[in-house]
């Protein structure tokens, strides 16, 4: 099914920028509208064609009238924000993350054009713990309820989700939880943090993460906007990186901190501006997360076209990262060893 | 007057008849026996145990007397190992697996341990299947657990298809630093019904030591008495995949760490299931790391069919009880069977 009418939150930034811009290039597709708070900046606006921008805040219920009078039967939601510095303070962050669902839902809601939902959600539901499963499937619940933050925001708000979706029956609604986004173009706190020449991690601790190329993500969004399906799909690459092979893929140095010194030193990183890592992607940091995606292959019929690990690679060569450690010295420095072990002989 | 109850000290009655005065039948520890010439005795079989340089990787931390062009082989070999490690080329699986680092460092490090200090003899061997899906149930002892370890040593290093064996932990293992992100990197997993039968179905060889932390962190005074097997859940994961059970009995871990008493305010202190009195430890610190050097013998046992019960039977707790039952009597009578036919713990 090819919607007609398509509204995008949260598109002033990287995804939904993206989306809009890819519903745009579909001239099957009557109108796209991107809704935010803050018009696009330059860079993304360029590329949004005939996207149309409607500064409106999803708090407010004006996003009603909108949704309403443009006749919007898609609505995708992908303005969850995962960081409190960018939207001024945790509080105006759960503010605009959870009341502001609550109101788009609601529009959507009383909206009887409204016939497609589809949530960008995270992986983060899951929470960060050691005595998690190793692999997630979207069947289990975390060992405990996210204590705030991020997480937290995104498993209340799939909550009203469910909800609406139980209120209306008529309207299909996907969640799709995504794992942390890696690519050349997208700038996250994980590209940020991959991008110091000496990255500090918590000794003791080695993540495994699971990572998403920013254009899989975008491709998957286009394609729940496209579809009829039901249900929570967890949306990740093939395959897994530990956090201290990442950090030697990327050619930098790790700097092991132990546990008493975390606090200075992450309070030092957020003061140079450098990194800001709130307490669960901190967590995050420490354990990982894997997420089973048999179900985003099988029923949904998507297949991320970047492992985990050729995700990260073109990030790392999208950037142009200059090594610390390149990998052609260490080749060098095998090589040279080699030769002199021959020549002892 | 109760019966009491007849504990077979051998498998094959009859043939050592001799009850009364046991006539040891040891396993020698040097000659290797091969599987043909013990004209069938399943429980004593003695399955060779190839040299480690055939079977493990070419270098070694402790190799060294060899010839030149093998010398400049391992240095190549320990290079590309330096390069891998370095550039992060190697892979890992979805529960933190390394096979590049298990089979390089920390085989290398355990293997002097399993061969020269606890001289550990693996029976049986062949019943534990070359491919495919097993679940290996083990008796759990001696305060840490080195006998995990040893069972993965005896896997990976003596079977003949050197298989990885994944073994479950417990929770406590992943939230200490170092300890946990090592385990998972040398394959073990957390110990819960979602992730074995993850690892069953993809055809992996998990191994489950059921008692945990009773079974490890008891008294020496209770040694080789086998504790309650956790609530069978391991039973109903290999019902589930449909895999055979592997009863598999380790003699010689109850020795190297004797607990002699337990502080229990310590422990609580701590956040620990047991805080271990030793002969050695705490009272000489460091020194008390150091296991006592017992004589070990780890036997796997006949393969416990699964494949029969439907996969819902995994729900009917009645089933799953008789089947840990089972389990536990098989490994029970064996470690019996294994500690009359031994005469010393540190000898054998």
């Amino acid at each position: 099914m090819t919607p007609k009418v398509v509204l995008v939150t949260g598109v002033s930034r990287f995804v939904g920028a993206h989306l809009a811009s890819r519903l745009a290039a579909d001239p099957e597709i009557d109108r796209v509208l991107g809704v935010d708070t803050l018009p696009p900046p330059r860079t993304l606006l360029r590329g949004m064609g005939r996207a149309e921008f409607v500064r409106a805040d999803i708090r407010n219920p004006l996003i009603a009238k909108v949704i309403r009078g443009a006749e919007v039967d898609t609505v995708v939601h992908t303005s969850l924000s995962a960081h409190p510095a960018q939207s001024g303070g945790r509080v105006a962050m759960k503010e605009m993350n959870v009341i502001g669902s609550m109101q788009l839902l609601a529009a959507c809601q009383r909206s009887p054009k409204v016939s497609r939902f589809v949530l960008k959600s995270t992986t983060a539901v899951y929470g960060c713990s050691p005595r998690d499963p190793a692999v997630f499937t979207e069947s289990m619940a975390p060992k405990a309820m996210p204590s705030g933050g991020y997480a937290k925001d995104a498993a209340e708000i799939e909550g009203y989700v469910r909800g609406f979706g139980r209120c209306r029956p008529d309207v299909s609604v996907a969640v799709l939880r995504m794992a942390n986004f890696v690519g050349p173009r997208i700038e996250t706190s994980l590209t940020k943090y991959f991008s110091l020449p000496i990255v500090p991690t918590v000794l003791g601790y080695d993540a495994r993460m699971q990572l998403l190329h920013s254009e899989d993500a975008l491709a998957v969004l286009e394609r729940a906007c496209r579809s009829e399906l039901s249900g929570v799909f967890n949306v990740g690459a093939q395959g897994v990186l530990l956090l201290s092979q990442a950090i030697r893929r990327a050619g930098r140095v790790e700097l092991s901190v132990p546990g008493a010194l975390v606090g200075p030193v992450s309070q030092f990183f957020r003061g140079t501006r450098l990194l800001d890592f709130t307490p669960d992607q901190m967590r995050f940091l420490n354990f990982g997360r894997v997420v089973d995606t048999e179900r985003l292959r099988n029923e949904f019929g998507f297949t991320p076209r970047w492992t985990t690990v050729q995700a990260f690679d073109d990030f790392v060569q999208g950037r142009q990262l200059r090594p610390v450690i390149p990998a052609a010295r260490v080749r060098a420095v095998e090589r040279g060893v080699l030769a002199a072990a021959r020549a002892l002989r | 007057m109760p019966q009491a109850r007849v504990i077979p000290l051998y498998s094959d009655h009859g043939k050592h008849g001799d009850h009364g005065k046991a006539v040891m039948r040891r396993p020698e520890p040097r000659v290797r026996v091969p599987v043909e010439a013990t004209d069938g005795l399943p429980g004593a079989r003695v399955v060779p145990c190839p040299a480690p340089a055939e079977e493990a990787p070419r270098w070694e931390l402790d190799g060294g007397q060899v010839n030149r062009s093998g010398w400049e082989e391992q240095l190549a070999d320990l290079l590309a190992f330096l390069r891998r490690r370095l550039t992060g080329d190697y892979g890992v699986d979805e529960f933190g697996f390394d096979p590049d680092l298990t089979d390089h460092v920390v085989m290398a490090i355990l293997w002097p341990l399993y061969e020269r200090w606890f001289r550990v003899d693996a029976i049986g061997l062949s019943n534990v299947p070359d491919s495919g899906g097993a679940l290996v149930v083990a008796n759990h002892s001696g305060t840490l657990p080195i006998d995990g370890l040893m069972t993965m040593v005896a896997l990976r290093r003596c079977h003949p298809a050197g298989r990885h064996l994944r073994a479950l932990g417990a929770d406590l293992v992943f939230s200490i630093p170092m300890i946990g992100s090592m385990s998972r990197k040398v394959g073990v997993t957390l110990a819960c019904n979602p992730d074995a039968e993850r690892l069953l179905n993809a055809g992996e060889l998990v191994g489950v030591w059921p008692e945990g932390f009773k079974g490890v962190g008891k008294p020496f005074r209770e040694r080789y008495k086998l504790q309650r097997f956790g609530r069978g859940g391991f039973v109903s994961a290999a019902m589930r995949t449909g895999v055979p059970i592997i009863p598999c009995s380790i003699v010689g871990a109850e020795e190297i760490y004797p607990m002699i008493a337990d502080l229990k305010p310590l422990a609580r202190l701590f956040g620990l299931p047991y805080f271990p009195v030793t002969p050695l430890f705490p009272l000489f610190g460091l020194l008390g790391a150091v296991p006592l050097p017992s004589k070990w013998y780890i036997e796997f046992g006949e393969p416990i069919r699964t494949d029969r019960y439907e996969p819902a039977d995994a729900d009917d707790p009645m089933l799953v009880f008789n089947v840990t039952d089972q389990v536990r009597e098989t490994i029970q009578q064996t470690l019996y069977r294994l500690l009359s036919l031994r005469r010393n713990a540190f000898i054998g």
